[in-house]
């Protein structure tokens, strides 16, 4: 199966055994019912063994697997009359990241997330999900819009990191990262952040900074991609798999640091499995969090997401 | 000059020594009293160096400076009163190696993190000024630096005093992960106040400076500067080079660079470093008093 990780291969193979024994009985006429059901109670078994103990190196597999679930999905899915804007008014159009103005239960909310491509072609459009400058400054440009006219906003994160490029750094990568932070604090309307695939790097706290910061059960959030590391530590990319167990990117790691405030579950074998449940699942989350933040004042929005991340650190004094 | 009476000799046929280069010791310049230019090459007294702000004479390459060298250059009289001097890292991930890497990079530099914070005054002007030092675990971020420099701005925003920062960074502190990371966020929303109370910050970048530092309170700043030939960007030049697969010409992401580019302000050569700085401040002020807007 082209789909399933490294991991799932067991599940795989057992699925393959029964479908034979099921084949090779028909066509001879011979009763295998009584072998098939105990297979088929092993494979259940396996399932819950394999996805209840999904490893940190296992879920960075999952949270970049290529039929995950894209915030373009999960607009369609959650949202309604969504209205995608375009451009930053400086420079261009960077489709690495999308948004516009929908509404969730009838609310109108401004939606922003990174968008990675479908296929080779639209990745390619997309820069795989890594955003330019201009990415950014669209992104900032909406949520500019969403505290001019009082709404909320959502925004999903899910990418590698800011695109490593000459043009980038030409036009202000850093810059265009560090006003995003800086700016996102001071904003008056509530603000909750999702991490549905992957967190990669100053990237993705381009849009990270809210009031809520949720992840679905299996993404990843880091300061640099579990690849990175391993080659800058080790001076070896392959260990990466050792890097994502040392550096601790699983939405309950990040829930134990209280960087994250809650993790969305999903389905058995993770988002691609069912897209439909797991955009249920969000949508809850969503409507509870944005109920809970629709009490406060603007200014009280303001300073509960100043708090959140001041008090984000460790150290002896 | 030397060099010039040596150059002759390369009319005559020469055969390599092996056995001489083997076992004499690579010239090593005596530690202390005489410096090399990592640039150039040119050697020079070190006495003469530090009198030179460690700007190499020849050409005129600025030397990476550790914290305090860099705070007794630019405060009056180098007199600075420090905060959070005694503040060192924890270890919250338990990650491998990290507590004793920490332990050697202390013995290393004699600092106990990779930023120093405190205030002093500037041309008689006070200052809260945070001062990174790259030997200090290439001056990364993490929970420390984070804190510490967010306290410096809180400060600054409290007793109304202009802030400096300057930065220089490798990036984030990989072995706090995500903590550091949220470290880009933390000092950024302290910087989104202190603009709001009017506070002046003036940004100075100092050789090299890349990652989450750039990506945060380095490029926030009213006013950017940059001494000469500092590298300042946010993806280093080796993972650029690697996705657009093509080399990058040598001045990419210097200081200069980044002028041409409408990314920073100024370069200003480290021998007018405390006099710009000063001016910049006093056309910051009314009536002696340095101005918060609003």
């Amino acid at each position: 199966m082209q789909n399933e990780l490294p991991y799932e291969q067991p599940l795989s193979e057992l699925r393959q055994k029964i479908d034979e024994l099921k084949r090779f009985g028909s066509e001879k006429g011979i009763d295998f019912s009584e072998e098939i059901a105990r297979l088929e109670e092993r494979y259940k078994k396996l399932e819950q063994e394999i996805y209840t103990n999904i490893s940190p190196s296992q879920k960075m597999h999952l949270a970049r697997h290529h039929q995950r679930p894209t915030t373009l999905d999960f607009i369609s899915h959650i949202f309604t009359d969504f209205v995608e804007l375009h451009g930053d008014r400086l420079f261009g159009d960077d489709l690495a990241i999308v948004g516009g103005i929908a509404r969730l239960n009838g609310v109108p909310v401004t939606v922003i997330g990174h968008q990675r491509g479908k296929d080779t072609k639209d990745n390619i459009a997309r820069f795989f999900g890594s955003p330019h400058p201009e990415g950014f400054r669209k992104a900032l440009r909406l949520m500019y819009q969403a505290d001019k006219f009082n709404r909320p906003i959502i925004t999903l994160i899910d990418t590698k990191g800011a695109y490593p490029g000459n043009t980038a750094e030409q036009r202000g990568q850093a810059e265009a990262i560090a006003r995003n932070l800086r700016d996102m604090a001071m904003l008056k309307v509530p603000i909750i952040c999702v991490v549905i695939g992957e967190g990669g790097s100053g990237g993705a706290l381009a849009l990270g900074v809210g009031n809520r910061v949720l992840m679905l059960e299996n993404a990843i959030y880091s300061v640099i991609s579990p690849n990175g590391a391993a080659s800058i530590l080790w001076k070896d990319a392959s260990k990466a798999d050792q890097a994502a167990e040392a550096m601790k990117i699983t939405a309950k790691d990040l829930l134990e640091m209280s960087v994250i405030e809650d993790i969305i579950p999903e389905p058995q074998g993770g988002a691609h499995k069912d897209v439909e449940a797991t955009s249920l699942l969000l949508k809850e989350a969503l409507t509870k969090h944005l109920n809970e933040l629709l009490k406060m004042t603007p200014d009280e929005l303001r300073e509960d997401r100043y708090n959140k991340f001041r008090q984000i650190g460790q150290f002896q004094e | 000059m030397f060099k010039d009476l040596f150059q002759k000799k390369k009319k005559y046929a020469t055969v390599p020594s092996v056995r001489d280069n083997h076992n004499r010791p690579k010239r090593e310049i005596p530690e202390g009293i005489m410096n090399k230019c990592p640039k150039c090459g040119n050697i020079q007294y070190f006495k003469e160096l530090e009198k030179n702000l460690k700007v190499c004479s020849e050409c005129d390459h600025h030397m990476r400076l550790n914290a305090f060298e860099r705070i007794s250059m630019t405060l009056d009289d180098g007199r600075f009163f420090e905060y959070d001097s005694e503040m060192t890292s924890a270890d919250p991930l338990n990650f491998p190696g990290y507590v004793e890497k920490l332990k050697q990079q202390h013995e290393k530099s004699g600092l106990h993190e990779a930023v120093i914070t405190g205030e002093g005054t500037i041309g008689g002007f006070p200052v809260v000024m945070a001062v990174m030092s790259a030997d200090f675990f290439t001056g990364s971020m993490g929970s420390v630096v984070g804190e510490k420099v967010t306290r410096a701005i809180e400060m600054a925003i409290q007793k109304q005093y202009p802030l400096i920062i300057f930065s220089t960074s490798g990036g984030a502190r990989m072995q706090e992960s995500i903590l550091s990371l949220m470290q880009m966020a933390k000092t950024s929303a302290a910087l989104g106040k202190l603009h709001e109370s009017g506070g002046l910050y003036i940004s100075v970048i100092t050789d090299p400076t890349f990652g989450g530092i750039t990506a945060s309170f380095t490029m926030l700043g009213d006013i950017i500067l940059a001494e000469p030939g500092a590298v300042v960007g946010f993806a280093g030049r080796r993972v650029i080079e690697q996705t657009i697969r093509q080399k990058l010409p040598d001045e990419f992401q210097t200081a200069e660079f980044n002028l041409k580019h409408g990314q920073i302000d100024m370069v200003v050569h480290r021998k007018d470093m405390k006099q710009t700085l000063a001016k910049l401040i006093d056309l910051h002020t009314v009536k002696g008093e340095v101005t918060h807007a609003e």
